[in-house]
Formats: C-alpha cells, structure tokens, sequence
C-alpha cells in the first residue's frame, strides 16, 4: 500500500481506476434514486419490479441497452458521431481527478485543482456540441447550438463564484480549500460564502444541462435536443455522463462550500465527503422535478444581467473581506 | 526510459501529427478538430514540464471556449469539403518567408539554449522548488511582467470593444 502511494505513477493509476469504477456504480445506483424520488414527487411508485425495490433496474436497463444495435443515421458524420459520447464520459469522469474524499483519498492534489475542475467540467459542452452537428439532424443542432451559448456564459459566473472560496482560502488547491475550512469554519458559514455557493450551484445546474437550464434538450421543442440521433449504448453513454457529471458537481460543491469531508462525531472523513455530495445531489433532483424549464432568452438574460455582476459583486467582497483580515 | 519520457514521446508524436493533420486535412472540420486534439496533447506536454497552471489554463481557454466557438463558426459555414485552390501569388511568397524566418528564429532561438538535464526528467522535484506552481507564476506575473501583462489587458479590451463595434455596424 504505501509503495503505491509513494509511486506517483501507480497512485494516479490505482486511484484512477478505482474511482472511475466506484463511479460508473453509482451513476448506475443514483439512477435509481432519481427515478424513485420522482416517483414520490409526482405521487407514483418508480421502479417496482426488477430485484428488491426495483434495486437492479438500471442493471437491466445497461444490458437492454448493449444488446440493442447501435444506429447511425446515413447522413450523420460517422467518425464524429461515434466519436461524441466516449469524449463525453470521459470528460466527466476526469473532473473527479481532483475531488478530495478525505485527508489522504485524492487522485492527484493539483495546486491548480480548482482551475482543472472547472476547465474538465466547462468542456461537456464541447462534445454536446459535437454530437448535435454530427447527427445531422435540425432539432439536434439546434440543441448543441443552445449548449455551447449556455455552457460558455455559464462558465463565467460559475468560475468567479469559486473564485470566492479561492480568494478567502488563498489556494486553488481543491485539498487546500477544505483544509481551510477545517482550521477557519466552513465557506457556506460565511455571508458572502454562502451567496457564492447558491450562485455556484445554480451555475453549475445550467452547465451540466439539469432542468430548470435543461434548454439544450427542451424535449417539448427540440425531440431530445443534441441526442436525438442516438440510441442504444450511444444514448446511455450520455445519460450515465450527464449522472456522473452532476455527482462529480456535487462532490465539487460540497468540497468548496461545505467543508469536504470535515464533519463532527469522529465519523470517517470519507463517509462525511459522500453524506455531503449525495445531500447536494437531493437538492439537484428535487429541484429538477419541481421546477419548470426556462425560455432560451431568459436564461441568458438571467447569466448575463444577474449572475455576472453578482458574482463580480461576490468576489469584490471577498477580496475586501481578505484584505481587512489581513 | 522513465514513465515521463514514455509520456512526452506519446505526447510529442500525438501532437506534431495532430499538427500536422490541421494543415493537410481537407475538410475544416477535421482541421478544428485536429487542432483541438493539438491542444490537449500540448496541455500533457505543458504537465511534464511541471507547468500545470499553463497546462489547466490552456484546456480551459483554448479548448474549452476558443475552439469551442471556432467549430461553432465552422460547422454553422457548411463549408464544402474542397478548399480555395492555391495559386502562385505574392501571398504564397510572403507566406513561405515569414515561415522561413519564423523557423531561423527558432532555431537560433533553441541553439543558444545552455545544454542542461532537464531537472523533471531527473526526478528531483525538490530541486524544481515553487518553479511551475500558481503562487511563483502570480508573483512573477504582478511583479516582475505587470506592464506587458496590463499592455495585453488593454489589446484584449480593444479587441473586445472592436468586435462590438463590427458586429453593432451590420444590425
């Protein structure tokens, strides 16, 4: 054990693939919450039957879904076509490199982890993008041309509200932050902390394409937005990435604002970080199944004339707040 | 060999063919997208040579929004598969020279570097220090190069405020 933590090279490939796996789980689990909390929201039962509480439903869709044949429409750009939901995942699944789960679990301490979060998350928009003008479709152009408008203004507010944390804790080192938070009380505690978590949160809704920013798709308008050509492994490669995209968020939340994996009662750092990221991730899906999608020029409205000087605002604040202390 | 070396002849052939493909290929969209594969390979170059900041910043920039919006313009252009045929013009002169002298500069350039191990390949960080992380390239950054940094600041806002000013004159 301790050889292949002192091994930089065995470290990163050993926490690589344990934590793409843990990962690839539980997507596959958190499905099945999410199906089971809208269930509850809209007063019906979620899945039932496959396996106890229908516990091995997602088991059986995957499979369903591998078994299915792979379509690709005549007109579409076979090559990116193909190529758009491996880059998708695999995007997704890079940003949890940085996520620290407790004083020593972390795939890489980066003294530039935030920057490299937030650059492997800002990048899902680049494949969406992708897979809609390969598809050859109008509805899927349209849905990855909304994307790529979201996901580059969304980027902007989204990074100076985790320049808040940044700025308050003096590192961009993910580990860094939540140590800070350790020794100086939570990011959320604090007023102007806690107006940079909401903001972020809300950013990051819009950037991994969750109602009530899920614009791209609007399936009332546009079929299913940039994946309407896909089907079979192709479209679930994009369902489990858009699930792995909004747990890593979570994760990434709870790791800036809400002290990672620092807790009370002597409990396991690690079992503090994942309590912390799943209550994120209620939030998200609770406000997913209650909340009514936004019209394309609200949303920008709403990034450019709200979000963006807010969250000027916020990080004006804090630097005041850092100078003052000294 | 060690892992880094493995590493940087994986990313350098990755990257000059990626370059590569960005000149020769016919189709615009296969050059974007050569070049954004360019891109990434660069950013794992950058990561060896212990500059990570460079490395977050440029998956950041120039992949994530830059070439973004480029493919963007490209895709939305429906360009056809054949390009402008090059003729013999004063251009393809011009172009040819500033390559030449582009290509001698660097060489010069490259030539008067002092012959030294490379202190990442040797495997002794410490002796690296702070060299690459964030906190040396911000004290170098707004101390040492504030004017030049200020002067782009100010070439980007002009930018910024020219391209408001194109796109305001056709509305």
């Amino acid at each position: 054990m301790t050889f292949v933590l002192s091994n930089p090279w065995l470290h990163g490939l050993v926490f690589g693939a344990v934590l793409v796996s843990v990962l690839m789980a539980l997507v596959a689990f958190i499905t099945w919450f999410e199906r089971k909390l809208a269930g509850r929201i809209q007063s019906r039962l979620g899945p039932t039957m496959v396996g106890p509480f229908g516990l091995l439903q997602p088991i059986a869709d995957a499979v369903k879904a591998m078994q299915k044949d792979f379509i690709v429409p005549k007109d579409a750009d076979r090559f990116l076509f193909w190529l758009a939901p491996p880059l998708t995942i695999a995007f997704a699944l890079a940003t949890a490199a940085v996520i620290p789960f407790s004083k020593d679990v972390l795939a890489a301490n980066l003294d530039v982890g935030v920057l490299y979060a937030l650059a492997f998350s800002g990048l899902l928009a680049f494949p969406t993008w992708v897979a809609g003008w390969a598809s050859n479709n109008k509805y899927a152009l349209l849905g990855g041309m909304r994307m790529v408008a979201q996901g580059i203004s969304y980027e902007i507010p989204m990074v100076m509200a985790a320049l808040v944390p940044v700025t308050l804790a003096g590192t961009l080192s993910m580990q860094g932050i939540v140590e800070y938070q350790v020794a100086s009380g939570w990011i959320i505690a604090t007023p102007v902390g806690a107006a940079a978590g909401l903001l972020f949160l809300t950013t990051a809704l819009a950037e991994g394409n969750r109602i009530p920013f899920d614009i791209p798709e609007a399936e009332s308008e546009l079929v299913a937005g940039p994946t309407t050509e896909y089907n079979a492994i192709g479209w679930s490669i994009f369902a489990a990435s858009e699930y792995a995209h909004s747990v890593i968020t979570a994760a990434i939340v709870s790791a800036l604002f809400l002290g990672g994996w620092d807790g009370w009662w002597n409990l396991p750092p690690l079992l503090w970080m994942v309590a912390k990221t799943g209550f994120v991730f209620l939030i998200v899906t609770w406000v997913r199944w209650s909340l009514l999608r936004f019209r394309s020029d609200q949303l920008m409205a709403l990034c450019w004339k709200y979000l963006v000087p807010g969250a000027l605002l916020l990080v004006l604040i804090a630097g005041i707040q850092v100078s003052v202390r000294g | 060999m060690s892992a880094e070396q493995v590493l940087f002849w994986v990313f350098a052939v990755a990257t000059v063919v990626a370059a590569g493909g960005v000149i020769l290929a016919r189709n615009p969209i296969a050059c974007a997208m050569s070049l954004v594969a360019t891109f990434f390979f660069l950013a794992g170059i950058y990561v060896l040579l212990w500059a990570h900041t460079i490395a977050a910043v440029q998956v950041l920039v120039y992949a994530g929004a830059i070439m973004v919006l480029f493919l963007f313009v490209l895709m939305l252009m429906s360009l056809s598969d054949q390009g402008p045929v090059m003729t013999f013009s004063a251009w393809r002169i011009a172009g040819v020279v500033a390559v030449v002298t582009v290509l001698a500069a660097l060489v010069l350039v490259f030539r008067r570097l002092p012959a030294q191990e490379s202190l990442a390949w040797s495997g002794d960080a410490a002796r690296l220090g702070d060299f690459g992380t964030i906190k040396h390239l911000g004290a170098v950054m707004y101390t040492q190069w504030l004017f030049p940094f200020e002067a782009v600041s100010l070439l980007l806002l002009v930018a910024i405020v020219g391209a408001v000013v194109v796109a305001k004159a056709r509305v």
